[in-house]
């Protein structure tokens, strides 16, 4: 018994740390590649860590960079609790962006708290929109929702790229048209920079980037947190999720959470994009490129919410190690010159390990759940008791 | 890869597992048994789910590992450490649940994980060849180029056993074998593994239905709680013997009948006809009305129709024609959501598909159609956690289920528990109609016996019962009317004072009720 117990203890552990250990083999096969560009492995790697969580700014910058990617994670963990593959978080992300800074333009002039709660709520909106179309689309037509998101981000980035060119375009901008970018927004439209003012009087992050964006992550995972797992609704979606056939039975309308999942999780990929321009960059710009507006956070977001066990509490620390690898990678370059180019690669490559370690992880699983399906269970009070007739 | 008859490939003379222990956390499913099997023998395999069966013959298949304890096969030493090395050595299984791809046709199927004779091409035609040979044979008619997933569970079952004979199968392990089939089935199955035997292969039969093993196996070893209670000559073995040996009490094998109670007529169809999933008329014009206070019966042979009958009833399938009516309310077309409010319950043939959702705990599975209504719901949104393990856990007490907890993930619950927490979710719904798809399949003594008590009670409070079985037993000693169908029709409804098995098997071979 005692050692059985600790062999189930040892299994969950290693389940727990498996995502911890995939980013360590990441990072040691990503180390061939270092040796081959002839650097120090130890000193790059410094570099690396250094670059991301060394300083008060550094660390800073990494959470600016993963806010985007944690708002579209948490709505991936809906999408994927209800089986349905969103790869779409960059479509609804330029969605909600276009959306909430075309609301903030109009706003302009209206009270703070007006303005960014109109932006947000416009934000969310148009990214649920936009998500729930491709999930209606499945839904409805049964079409494939991992080919509707991919091509309904390519219609997002045109579109964008269209509306900063024309009618979004930045009135000063007129006639140079040197980047496609909307006017500022006004003061009272910006996110405050978020400061912490420790007990000893010294302030937190002082005088970086670091925005309240990562308190509207926070609340927002709350909420979905709650959602799925405290309300009936999440009930739902988690039950189409793992069971149609059941859930059809138990008179669940399949279609329905379909596109309330994609509606939910292009809603929280809306609010990345509209807080993005509120929060930091303060007008909506691109490059015409299709990441040249979210950075990748929308396909980043799909890893970290794995990373995070598509829990949306999970999702933000795996938000933050994937922007830390993003800042780490450009001190990198600064410091011993790797092309920065080189963490897209180890990106791809902590991708390939974390997924596989999910499925890892089902499979262990799978094979305990087999191993108990046949052992006995332990009596609640009597053993069988039959009413016995005459 | 030209696959032969016996003669030519491994034979196993004598099988013998010694000593094998197997340890589970928390669990000891193996506990020191000895099993020893012959060429030309069938051994039963007996006991109740949780006795170790499965797991002793998981081991000798390779897909556990004995912690203790070894396999000889012939008398030497043989480590099997993969159900692969178990196929070399003429080891083949047919498990209880069916390890088949569904949307792959039979000869792909039985092709799966075998080379192929003509290198990087697929040999199908080669394999659907063999594979007439081999049902023609033993008679196990199949057609090779069918999907799987438009089998019936009895075809299916069929394909298992071509599957392990085409590989060479010395010694076949059948896992509750005939939890899935009817009587007719039963006797064809008999019938080929007769055959088998009397080729020199050897068959370890597992089961906990007392009257099959005694039937058709010349020894019987019963496990109980991991250990081996006895192995017996199945010649001085009779029920009330083994079913002690089995459950460690003595068991009531028969119930009292008791008169029907008939109230007003509950569910009515008339004519309804419905597509199966091949897209033929699996319904035929069904008409049949069931009153309060009743248990009709339906018998048939797998796949006549009856499954398509119990999804058109609980709005899972939609009709070709005809209207159904609950308490003479026209509810054609209505979704599972609308019916359940008009107090329908049903309790799924594949409950492991249909009737639960596997990754979820015992207390959410207990909520599936009521987890949206009170009480499940406080202020308004959110799901009341405290009442959902309440309600969930007074039915693990009140159905005796066994289980750890209320937050335990299902599907490490036995089949039979998991059928009790099914039927009490579904009867804590206070139906007005219920109707209980195979409710007993692959479930144990112990628990079959519970939940027939449960259907009685039901009877007994005015319940409109519609009990579809493949379980003829079953059938007889629960319903007050039978039905019996035949290629999507009711052939003939008779009351159970009337009938005969003889009878009824008659019709459910097609053969019309003769008016008496």
């Amino acid at each position: 018994m005692h050692s059985s117990n600790l062999r189930a203890f040892l299994d969950r552990l290693i389940d727990g740390l498996l995502p911890l250990l995939s980013l360590i083999a990441a990072l040691a096969v990503a180390s061939l590649l270092l040796i081959a560009l002839n650097a120090d492995v130890g000193q790059a790697y410094a570099a690396l860590l250094e670059g991301a969580f060394g300083t008060q700014n550094a660390f800073a910058e990494t959470l600016v960079k993963a806010i985007p990617v944690m708002f579209v994670a948490i709505g991936i963990c809906v999408a994927f609790r209800a089986n349905v593959i969103n790869i779409g978080g960059e479509g609804q992300m330029i969605a909600g962006a276009l959306a909430g800074t075309t609301a903030t333009l109009a706003l302009s002039g209206a009270p703070s708290l007006v303005i960014i709660v109109a932006a947000l709520a416009a934000g969310f909106l148009a990214g649920a929109l936009y998500g729930g179309l491709a999930g209606f689309l499945k839904a409805q037509f049964n079409v494939n929702e991992i080919l509707s998101t991919i091509m309904l981000n390519q219609v997002a980035v045109q579109m964008m790229n269209f509306l900063l060119n024309g009618p979004l375009l930045d009135p000063s901008e007129q006639g140079l048209n040197h980047i496609p970018k909307t006017a500022r927004i006004v003061a009272e439209a910006q996110l405050p920079r978020l400061v912490i003012g420790l007990p000893d009087g010294t302030l937190l992050f002082d005088r970086t980037r670091l925005h309240y964006g990562l308190l509207i992550a926070i609340v927002l995972a709350a909420v979905i947190y709650i959602i799925l797992w405290r309300t009936p609704i999440g009930y739902r979606i988690r039950a189409v999720g793992y069971n149609e056939r059941a859930s059809r039975y138990a008179g669940i309308s399949v279609g329905r959470q379909m596109v309330l999942s994609m509606f939910l999780a292009g809603g929280c990929a809306g609010l990345a994009g509209v807080v993005q321009v509120l929060g930091l960059q303060y007008r909506l710009q691109t490059d015409g490129s299709p990441a040249g507006f979210t950075a990748n956070a929308g396909f980043n977001g799909i890893v970290a919410a794995l990373f995070g066990g598509l829990n949306p509490f999970g999702a933000i620390p795996a938000s933050i190690l994937f922007g830390g690898l993003l800042v780490g990678a450009q001190n990198m370059q600064r410091d011993l010159g790797i092309p920065a180019s080189l963490i897209t690669t180890i990106n791809g490559i902590v991708v390939v390990f974390v997924v596989s370690s999910q499925i890892l992880v089902k499979w262990r699983g799978r094979r305990r759940a087999q191993q108990s399906t046949t052992r006995t269970e332990v009596p609640l009070d009597s053993p069988i008791v039959v009413e016995q007739q005459a | 890869m030209a696959v032969s008859s016996l003669a030519e490939q491994q034979r196993i003379d004598q099988l013998q597992m010694r000593g094998i222990v197997k340890q589970f956390p928390g669990v000891l499913a193996v506990d020191h048994v000895d099993f020893e099997v012959r060429a030309g023998e069938i051994h039963a395999l007996l006991g109740e789910n949780g006795a170790g069966k499965s797991t002793l013959m998981k081991i000798l298949y390779g897909l556990y590992h004995a912690d203790e304890g070894a396999v000889l096969i012939d008398g030497v030493d043989t480590a099997i450490r993969s159900p692969y090395a178990a196929i070399q050595r003429g080891v083949g299984m047919v498990h209880q649940h069916f390890m088949l791809v569904p949307s792959l046709t039979v000869a792909e199927n039985v092709a799966l994980g075998l080379k192929s004779s003509r290198g990087w091409r697929l040999d199908l035609d080669v394999v659907s060849k063999r594979l007439n040979e081999l049902s023609e044979r033993y008679n196990l008619k199949v057609d090779p180029n069918v999907p799987v997933w438009q089998l019936a569970v009895g075809e299916q079952q069929r394909v298992e056993i071509l599957r392990a004979l085409y590989k060479g199968a010395a010694l076949l392990i059948l896992d509750e074998p005939t939890a899935v089939l009817t009587p007719q089935e039963v006797d064809e199955l008999f019938q080929v593994l007769e055959q088998m035997t009397a080729d020199g292969r050897a068959i370890i039969f597992i089961s906990h239905k007392l009257h099959e093993v005694l039937r058709i196996s010349q020894r019987i070893t019963v496990l109980r709680d991991g250990r081996r209670v006895d192995t017996i000559p199945t010649s001085g073995a009779t029920k009330a013997t083994l079913a002690e040996m089995m459950v460690g009490r003595p068991v009531v094998l028969e119930y009292e009948q008791q008169p029907s109670n008939r109230g007003g007529e509950r569910l009515h169809l008339n004519d309804v006809s419905a597509l199966s999933n091949r897209g033929e008329l699996g319904l035929k014009e069904v008409s049949l009305t069931i009153y309060g206070g009743e248990i009709v019966g339906v018998a048939g042979v797998s796949g006549n129709g009856q499954t398509e009958l119990a999804q058109v009833i609980a709005g899972l399938r939609p009709t070709k024609g005809g209207t159904i009516a609950i308490d003479g309310k026209d509810v054609t077309g209505k979704p599972p959501s609308q019916l359940q409010l008009l107090g329908l319950s049903y309790i799924p043939e594949e409950r492991m598909e249909d009737g639960v959702i596997k990754e979820f705990t015992c207390a959410e599975n207990f909520v599936l159609q009521d987890h949206g209504r009170k009480p499940y719901v406080s202020a308004g949104f959110l799901l009341n956690l405290r009442a959902i393990t309440d309600a969930c856990r007074d039915a693990i007490r009140q159905y005796e289920i066994k289980t750890p907890g209320t937050e335990t993930p299902i599907k490490s619950l036995s089949g039979g528990n998991i059928q009790k927490l099914v039927m009490a979710r579904e009867l804590s719904r206070h139906p007005q109609v219920l109707i209980a798809a195979q409710p007993t399949r692959g479930v144990d003594i112990g628990a079959s016996e519970y939940i027939h008590q449960r259907l009685l009670d039901e009877r007994r409070q005015g319940t409109a019962i519609l009990l579809i079985s493949e379980d003829l037993d079953e059938i007889m000693a629960l319903s007050d009317r039978i039905a019996v169908m035949y290629e999507g029709r009711i052939v003939g409804i008779v009351p159970r004072a009337q009938a005969t098995v003889r009878q009824i098997g008659a019709m459910m071979a097609g053969a019309e009720l003769e008016v008496s």
